[in-house]
């Protein structure tokens, strides 16, 4: 790893400040960034750490939802959240390991949108509200392609807001070296319809399985997507699976999910 | 960067680099080379200490960002008066290890385990120790060692 000077802000303010600077780079949990920079996949000269940020720590249910601070690691999410948002809370207690999810963050986790992460499906099926330092994004706009999101350079997610479903579930197929999803996929039933999310699948990350959305949204069981075919086009393939095989895995996955919701 | 935190109970220092990671400081900048590296990729477990008392990989925190935290290490596990603790006593009752590189870390992961769950199913044990990798393979003994730590009679677990 190449080397590189640590700042430890004590407020989003002052990390704000700090990721002013050139070469900086925010460090929440470090799970991805720090094997990334391991692997000279990216060399900050600056990492602007937020880990003990303490106004961007908690889970806290308010009137719009579930509310969690995006420097809470998985861990306290999958204790927390348990009592409110149960199939968010058993999300983040499978993520990785327990020594992962004792580091690793929900902030973290959005801000790099891997294509195979959890979190984006929970966000996205439940129509979150990411909120930064400086504006509120909906989770529809906020993940755009691999890696990529809506954040501007040295943008800080702050904390996440889950609107709260009437039931709801999450489904992981894990690749079992990576313990990330082969494919995952979160079904969230609100009172004006239901949400179907799927990660690990898709070209461009995470994205909403609209037929089966309405399908569920008419006759919330699992038959009710028994009928309908995912097309392979524009999903992933890679060694671990074919595009074909994954677009049966989502489909396999929603069903378990609706039935467990 | 001079760094200071509590590791097994006493204050201590060493000098740090932005870079420097939690295992290095502990086995280089502190000689406490009970923490073992494996892979340096996060996936073994080999290196797992606790911070404030949570599991960690010491390969994938760096030092500086824990600075002040109180840190537990293998060297801290042992009982005062230089006895065995439970856990490494059940290690070594129910052959829980093989070639041992990978001991440090299953008995610190096992130990986070036993403090949060006192008394876990062999379900609950595998699961928790889901990241810490055995290339020996011993898992079983290791989830009996584990299993009779938390007081359960482990020779009802089937035998392989």
């Amino acid at each position: 790893m190449h080397n590189f000077d640590l700042v430890k802000p004590s407020s989003v303010a002052e990390a704000v400040a700090a990721l002013g600077s050139e070469g900086a780079q925010a460090l929440s949990g470090g799970q991805t960034l720090l094997p990334s920079m391991k692997q000279r996949l990216a060399a900050p000269e600056r990492l602007v750490s937020l880990t003990d940020i303490a106004e961007m720590k908690g889970v806290c249910r308010g009137e719009e939802g579930l509310v969690v601070g995006a420097a809470t690691p998985h861990g306290v999410v999958a204790r927390e959240a348990k009592a409110h948002y149960p199939a968010l809370a058993w999300l983040a207690g499978e993520i990785g390991d327990p020594s992962v999810r004792a580091r690793g963050t929900i902030g973290g986790s959005l801000a790099n949108n891997d294509p195979a992460a959890c979190y984006p499906a929970a966000a996205l099926a439940s129509g979150a509200t990411i909120v930064t330092d400086r504006r509120e994004i909906a989770a529809g706009d906020f993940f755009q392609g691999l890696f990529t999101t809506a954040l501007e350079e040295g943008e800080i997610v702050t904390s996440v807001r889950f609107p709260l479903p009437e039931r709801a579930a999450y489904m992981k197929f894990a690749q079992p070296a990576s313990r990330f999803a082969l494919v995952g996929v979160f079904v969230a039933q609100f009172a004006d319809g239901v949400r179907v999310a799927v990660t690990g699948a898709g070209e461009d990350g995470v994205f909403r399985w609209t037929e089966a959305e309405g399908a569920l949204s008419a006759d919330f069981r699992p038959e009710a997507v028994e009928g309908l075919s995912l097309s392979a086009e524009g999903l992933l393939g890679d060694l671990h699976g074919t595009p074909a095989y994954r677009a049966h895995l989502v489909k396999v996955l929603t069903k378990r999910a609706v039935a467990a919701a | 960067m001079k760094v200071t935190m509590t590791v097994n109970g006493r204050p201590m220092s060493a000098e740090t680099e932005g870079r420097t990671l939690l295992s290095s400081f502990l086995r280089e900048g502190l000689g406490l080379t009970g923490t073992h590296v494996g892979c340096d990729t996060t996936q073994c477990g080999a290196c797992t200490v606790h911070v404030d008392g949570e599991p960690v990989k010491s390969c994938t925190v760096l030092a500086q960002d824990v600075a002040g935290k109180s840190v537990t290490t293998i060297e801290g596990m042992a009982n005062k008066d230089g006895s065995l603790s439970v856990i490494q006593q059940a290690f070594q009752d129910h052959h829980g290890l093989q070639c041992g590189f990978c001991t440090p870390g299953m008995v610190m992961i096992s130990a986070a385990l036993l403090n949060e769950k006192p008394n876990p199913t062999e379900e609950e044990v595998r699961h928790y120790l889901k990241g810490n990798i055995c290339r020996c393979t011993g898992y079983h003994n290791i989830v009996k060692a584990v299993m009779a730590a938390a007081g359960a009679d482990s020779r009802k677990l089937a035998a392989e």
